[in-house]
């Protein structure tokens, strides 16, 4: 019987990337957040690799303020898939006095996260750390090579980047720098769900629609926590909501709707008319933050 | 899924930027929150229209200086194909980036400002889609609502394209021309009232209407080992597959084939994606390949049809495009990278720099940083090429500076 194989050519880019990787550097590591563009990661590194297992870690910098339920999966998804998972923790660094910790009405750890994330290479000595990033979501994200070369101290020099042609990628580095890889640069939001819509994968559960206590700030729906600050006169109410992006809790905001299944979902993105990072309270605080954000470290 | 790569080139005053703004507001691409902002900075500026051009101008750095200073990725989608548009500048320096956006593009499209026709860069746009082999390049003259819409200055541009075209010796190239106005959406994806003597298609229509496997299935297939895969574990002690990306055409189980560089003959047993075993796999598919024998493959090799051999070659002749602010010398070693193919290189002699407006060529000793020119390269151990012409991504290389790490340039087999 004759059986052809017909390429999804998202997919087939990413799995290539993949295998670059692990043939170009020493010692990978896959930057695992618990959201839908990092699982997607994982799915396109088991069959870039099949029937051989993920050849390198995961690595989750953890603020401590992350959603329960994305802790949860995470922990389900490395047992299943017998991964190695590596956590390294925000407050780790508040407590050795690395970083401090934000107070008031904005406060996070989201920039925080970069000194932890710059240690753990150093420590680990990882010379790639692949991460979920796309270039649709931000517009310093549309400028990001596939293979994005960050000197000793983790920065990013957008106006020095080298030159990516055809599919060759260059992972040429010095002793001290790393590349950060970006595998999905060229999926979209709707690529990313749709993808996780045929292939069945699995994402934590408040990614779909249910109930929780939330308060409106500046036009966004906030979750309460003990974590996240609110004033007294945000008054929080149970609203039918589910996240569309997932931070923590701090900088991710919620959007009220009804969609339960993945492929109400779908759905839902195809006639949105709302950007993903719309939803990114962290990239609210200026028209340039991602772009500083990524000059220091950020991933 | 369809993916349809397209690089936009363009100086920075033709409108480049509201095009490609136009062509994302136009089909419905632009996010609420997105449109919101642009009418409050349009409003800001005084502007009386929509200024689509802020759609996609990004860094902080660019709107201080008005510029694009580099490759931006931009996405958009209809019914019908998902669209990835490469958008480089078009100053003289950037060359590099011009070429870096044509090399992963199927489609160009070249903008000419009506008011001004064709310019020393549309030479130059023209010349690098030539030699990098875009298959289809668009010439769109915009601004056609500021020479009021006129059909005569339309024809003129176009005749005088089509005698710059008559040097292009790339013959298999579809090239096009529409009147377009970006600023009020004319011909862009919705036909123009104003143009009522126009009757082609809209850059859109014509973007819809290309074939996007055409370019990618029509050539010798080549199978370059990126990675071999050994699990062993209890349940596939002994499997050792050979995982790569595959280019050119199609390969089937039993085809008879030959390893790269040792000359080993055998035949492909299986071929497997994920968890599944195929019969064959079309062009692009990132696959694992198993081989009947026993045989010694590693990262660098290619795995070939036996009948359909590639160049071995120790000594390359290349047309390059140097991308560094240190020159190309004669004597200088670098790293060459083609495909998963990784050696050191010497550079034999640079033959002359060849101008990009068609005008020919000249003799030189070094290249300079967006300088053009033939040069023969000697190579510590051979590499598997075809020439561009036959098999652009089996024709393409990358020359690494050994000291930086830098991409320097990028050669093209002749």
């Amino acid at each position: 019987m004759n059986k052809t194989f017909t390429p999804n050519l998202l997919e087939s880019e990413s799995i290539y990337i993949f295998r670059e990787v692990v043939a170009q550097f020493n010692k990978p590591v896959l930057l695992f957040s618990g959201g839908k563009d990092s699982i997607t990661l994982v799915r396109l590194a088991q069959k870039a690799f099949y029937p051989a297992k993920i050849p390198f870690p995961l690595l989750h910098v953890d603020t401590g303020h992350n959603f329960p339920e994305t802790i949860e999966f995470r922990d389900k998804l490395v047992a299943e898939l017998g991964l190695d998972l590596i956590v390294r923790n925000v407050q780790d660094s508040i407590n050795t006095g690395k970083v401090k910790e934000e107070f008031g009405r904005y406060s996070s750890r989201n920039t925080l996260q970069t000194v932890t994330l710059l240690d753990a290479i150093e420590e680990f000595k990882f010379d790639a750390c692949i991460g979920g990033a796309r270039r649709d979501e931000e517009k310093a994200r549309a400028k990001e090579r596939i293979f994005s070369v960050r000197d000793d101290f983790g920065q990013w020099d957008e106006k020095n980047q080298r030159p990516e042609l055809f599919d060759i990628l260059n992972g040429k580095i010095d002793h001290g720098q790393n590349v950060r890889v970006f595998p999905i640069s060229n999926w979209t939001e709707l690529d990313v769900w749709k993808y996780i819509e045929d292939e069945n994968i699995e994402i934590p559960s408040i990614y779909f629609s249910h109930k929780r206590n939330t308060f409106l700030r500046d036009g966004l729906i906030w979750s309460q926590s003990e974590f996240v600050y609110q004033e007294n006169d945000e008054e929080a109410i149970e609203r039918i909501v589910r996240f569309r992006t997932v931070g923590d809790m701090t900088c991710t905001a919620a959007v009220e709707s009804f969609a339960a299944t993945i492929k109400e979902v779908v759905n839902e993105i195809r006639v949105s008319t709302i950007s993903e990072r719309g939803a990114r309270i962290d990239d609210k605080r200026s028209e340039a933050a991602m772009e500083k954000r990524k000059q220091q470290g950020y991933f | 899924m369809n993916v349809l790569k397209i690089a936009t080139a363009g100086s920075v005053d033709d409108g480049k930027s509201t095009l490609i703004g136009r062509l994302l507001y136009d089909t419905q691409s632009l996010t609420n929150d997105k449109v919101e902002s642009i009418k409050k900075s349009s409003k800001q500026k005084g502007y009386d229209y929509l200024d689509l051009s802020l759609a996609t101008d990004g860094l902080v750095a660019e709107r201080e200086q008005g510029i694009t200073i580099d490759v931006a990725h931009i996405y958009f989608s209809t019914a019908k194909k998902s669209y990835i548009i490469a958008d480089t500048p078009g100053h003289v320096e950037y060359t590099r980036n011009m070429v870096t956006g044509a090399s992963s593009s199927q489609v160009s499209i070249i903008l000419i400002d009506a008011r001004k026709g064709v310019i020393e860069q549309t030479n130059r746009h023209f010349f690098i889609n030539n030699l990098l082999r875009v298959k289809d390049v668009i010439v769109a003259i915009n601004k056609m609502d500021l020479v009021e819409y006129e059909e005569e200055i339309y024809n003129k541009i176009k005749k005088d394209f089509q005698t710059l075209n008559e040097k292009s010796t790339y013959n298999e190239q579809n090239v096009s021309y529409i009147p377009i106005s970006a600023i009020n959406g004319g011909n862009v994806v919705n036909k123009s009232a104003d143009m009522p003597w126009y009757n082609g298609q809209t850059i859109l229509e014509l973007l819809e209407n290309i074939d996007t496997l055409d370019s990618q299935q029509s050539t010798q297939a080549r199978f370059p080992v990126q990675t071999v895969i050994r699990p062993k574990t209890d349940l596939h002690h002994d499997f050792r597959g050979y995982a790569g990306k595959l280019y050119g055409n199609t390969l089937r189980v039993g085809d008879a084939v030959t390893v790269l560089p040792s000359l080993t003959q055998t035949k492909i047993s299986k071929i497997h994606f994920y968890n599944s075993e195929y019969t064959e796999a079309i062009a692009e598919s990132s696959i694992i390949i198993e081989l009947e024998n026993d045989v010694n493959v590693t990262r660098g090799d290619m795995i070939v049809k036996t009948n359909e051999l590639p160049i071995v070659q120790k000594d390359v002749n290349a047309t390059i495009c140097w991308m560094d602010d240190k020159k190309l010398i004669e004597g200088a070693k670098y790293l060459v990278q083609h495909n998963s193919n990784t050696v050191l290189a010497k550079i034999e002699k640079v033959k002359n720099i060849i101008a990009t407006d068609f005008s020919g060529s000249k003799v030189a000793s070094q290249l300079s940083i967006n300088e053009i020119g033939n040069v023969n390269i000697k190579l510590s151990k051979p590499i598997y090429v075809d020439t561009y012409a036959k098999n652009k991504l089996n024709g393409a290389f990358i020359l690494i500076d050994t000291a930086s790490n830098t991409t320097a340039g990028v050669g093209f087999v002749i």
